[in-house]
């Protein structure tokens, strides 16, 4: 839910004259909330002392109500100005001092107004229409000439992400990664946000897709079954994957093997290693993956899943692929917009085993959805983890452990 | 040695009505009103032995005998009162005048942070409080802390006859305070428990804090107090402190009494 929210300042000798004490009660007792953002106490008792507090209301006029009772005892409306608007000079171009965006929700003053930026994801410019009173972000690449572009920080304000509700493993500051700690309980919580997003997922609830994005390794480690059967219990909705995982996925379908390795037996096959370029042509010449599933060609596994459940799969290649497989979107910007496109309506990221998808989607998520990176190599949940959201869990382990755990933990039996 | 700023009261009247006392109906006896002032005087320079400093009277502004509401003077910087009613805005320029010929290192705060002077700021040698909400603007103590180097506790006066800090509040010479609870809220009454102990607390009653018993001049030991307030008289000689009575109604019917006449200079 949007709250109204304004920040004011309280200073002087605020502690022991019990005017913040005062200024706190009457915010709560009319009914609003309140953070204390800063607070310097002075140090001396001649020293004052200051605080910057977030006074939020469930309306903008019970808002006013409170900030017009507390102003009396010296809580002063921040200063309020306009956000500086500039015009992007060429397509593709913003404005020198554009604004940079974070990953968390931010509102820009238009108009007297604050409104708030849709489409929140990090590193990213602010677009204003100042007729609409309407505000998105904008990556570079898709300015266009005569836009009008936030610039400086003035009539710019970052709302702190909430703690959540759910007392859960997203719930605490979990930065901290380590391959020494139990993954039991973690895995549990996930589970338990699993089966009730499923349900609002099923209930058509807003918010309540499970993304996953994930690289080959779940196939070459054995996680292949238990993601299937999560697609396929509908626990995932959303796909982001390179062309490994569906061609190694596939030769397992056609061949028995990834990357050559017999997936039953664990040993290399003889000639093992052109199985995926085979598994590749061959898809390539039916046309499409969806086709390979509906004809029946490939019959098992994630892809099939997807196919079958109508998850929702963006491939993005990379330089070193083979192929690639049908579907596959090889000019990274158009890659990067289609998981743009699919970030809506996620209530939950997965993202397992894969460095290069992990860092793509991490960045591209706005903090308040919760995610999960687990990575055998904690440089890339702590890459993660250190965006700075408590929303952001790191599991150093291996990806099939942990997608089979958690299946399990679902009702699984392999 | 106290020295006190005065005004003589030639001009002195109800012309206005801007707190709950003024009435204009209820004219001042202009020539009880000079007799009371020049007793008031006579006892602060022979009884307690404070030296006056006079201010010369100004036609057309009435209360410029409330001195305590000239502006705050303390080690030699003086900090001339904004005040909230237009009525006493024209005195500003006055008291400014005076405290710059006296040669004070005159500051001014900012137009539009109302600030009523020793009326809203006294207190103890290292911790003042300030009164707020019904004349003076809580946002001017921060700055005034800075620039007296004093810890300044602000006090909201919830009682409008309450009007100003020294009408319910009057902290004596041996860290006694002398006050009206009521005409504070909770938090107030509690902050200021907090710094005083109970046995330093006396508290007036409400009949004798409404004749303005905490509108007091302490110099000293002595205090100088309106007439009528035989428990607050009492309060004080079990504390060792000499009251001196001193009969200030015609200035009461606009809302002062002794402590509002004057202004503590040094």
């Amino acid at each position: 839910m949007m709250q109204d929210q304004e920040a004011v300042v309280l200073q002087g000798h605020i502690i022991d004259s019990l005017i913040l004490a005062k200024v706190l009660d009457t915010i709560l007792m009319m009914g609003g909330t309140f953070d204390i953002q800063d607070m310097q106490i002075g140090k001396t008792r001649e020293e004052s002392s200051r605080a910057r507090i977030i006074v939020r209301a469930s309306s903008a006029k019970l808002l006013s109500e409170i900030l017009h009772a507390i102003q009396p005892h010296g809580a002063s409306v921040e200063s309020e100005r306009d956000c500086r608007l500039s015009v992007a000079p060429a397509d593709g171009i913003f404005p020198d001092e554009f604004y940079a965006t974070t990953h968390l929700s931010t509102q820009v003053r238009v108009r007297d107004q604050w409104v708030e930026v849709e489409g929140i994801e990090m590193d990213l410019g602010v677009r204003v229409d100042r007729v609409r009173l309407t505000a998105r972000t904008v990556p570079m690449g898709e300015v266009k000439k005569g836009d009008l572009i936030v610039t400086g920080r003035e009539g710019v304000r970052v709302i702190p992400l909430q703690r959540p509700r759910d007392r859960d493993v997203f719930s605490f500051m979990e930065s901290q990664v380590s391959a020494e700690r139990p993954h039991g309980h973690i895995i549990g919580d996930i589970a338990k946000r699993l089966v009730q997003l499923r349900a609002g997922f099923r209930e058509g609830k807003a918010g309540s897709k499970v993304l996953l994005a994930g690289g080959p390794a779940i196939v070459h480690a054995g996680g292949r079954e238990a993601l299937t059967w999560l697609i396929d219990e509908e626990f995932i909705h959303v796909l982001f994957c390179g062309n490994a995982l569906p061609a190694h996925d596939m030769e397992v379908d056609l061949y028995g093997t990834s990357l050559g390795y017999g997936h039953a037996a664990g040993r290399v096959v003889p000639h093992g290693h052109e199985h995926h370029l085979r598994t590749i042509n061959r898809i390539r010449a039916i046309g499409s993956i969806e086709a390979a599933v509906r004809s029946g060609v490939v019959k098992t596994g994630i892809m099939a899943a997807c196919v079958k459940r109508g998850a929702h799969v963006v491939m993005a290649g990379t330089i070193r692929d083979d192929g690639p497989l049908p579907g596959v979107i090889t000019d990274s910007v158009k890659a990067q917009a289609a998981m743009r496109a699919a970030i809506p309506g996620i209530g939950l990221a997965l993202l397992v085993a894969s460095t290069l998808h992990a860092v793509a989607t991490g960045n591209l998520l706005p903090a308040t959805i919760p995610s999960v990176c687990v990575d055998v190599n904690p440089a890339v949940p702590t890459k993660l983890a250190d965006r700075g959201s408590f929303q952001a869990v790191g599991l150093v382990m291996d990806a099939a452990s942990f997608l089979r755990e958690l299946a399990r933990e679902l009702g699984w039996k392999p | 040695m106290s020295r006190l700023l005065v005004c003589p009261p030639d001009y002195f009247g109800i012309e206005y009505e801007i707190n709950p006392w003024m009435r204009r109906s209820n004219a001042v006896n202009s020539e009880q009103a000079v007799c009371q002032w020049h007793h008031l005087m006579r006892v602060l320079e022979r009884e307690v032995g404070a030296v006056l400093e006079r201010m010369k009277p100004v036609p057309g502004l009435p209360d410029l005998v409330f001195t305590a509401n000239a502006g705050i003077v303390v080690g030699g910087k003086a900090v001339p009162s904004r005040f909230r009613y237009a009525e006493r805005r024209k005195e500003e320029a006055y008291f400014e005048d005076w405290f710059r010929g006296q040669g004070y290192d005159v500051v001014t705060l900012d137009p539009g942070r109302f600030f009523e002077g020793a009326g809203d700021l006294l207190g103890f040698p290292d911790t003042w409080f300030g009164g707020y909400r019904q004349r003076s603007d809580i946002r001017v103590f921060p700055t005034l802390s800075e620039w007296f180097t004093r810890e300044i506790i602000p006090l909201e006066l919830v009682d409008n006859r309450f009007y100003h800090l020294d009408t319910c509040l009057c902290p004596l010479s041996g860290g006694e305070l002398l006050y009206f609870p009521p005409a504070f809220d909770h938090y107030g009454q509690a902050a200021l428990a907090e710094r005083i102990a109970p046995s330093r607390r006396l508290v007036v009653p409400e009949a004798e804090a409404l004749r303005f018993a905490c509108n007091a001049v302490c110099v000293g030991k002595h205090v100088v107090l309106p007439v009528g307030c035989p428990e607050t008289e009492s309060l004080l000689t079990s504390r060792g402190y000499l009251p001196h009575p001193v009969p200030l109604d015609e200035f009461m019917k606009s809302g002062g009494s002794a402590k509002c006449l004057t202004l503590a200079l040094d």
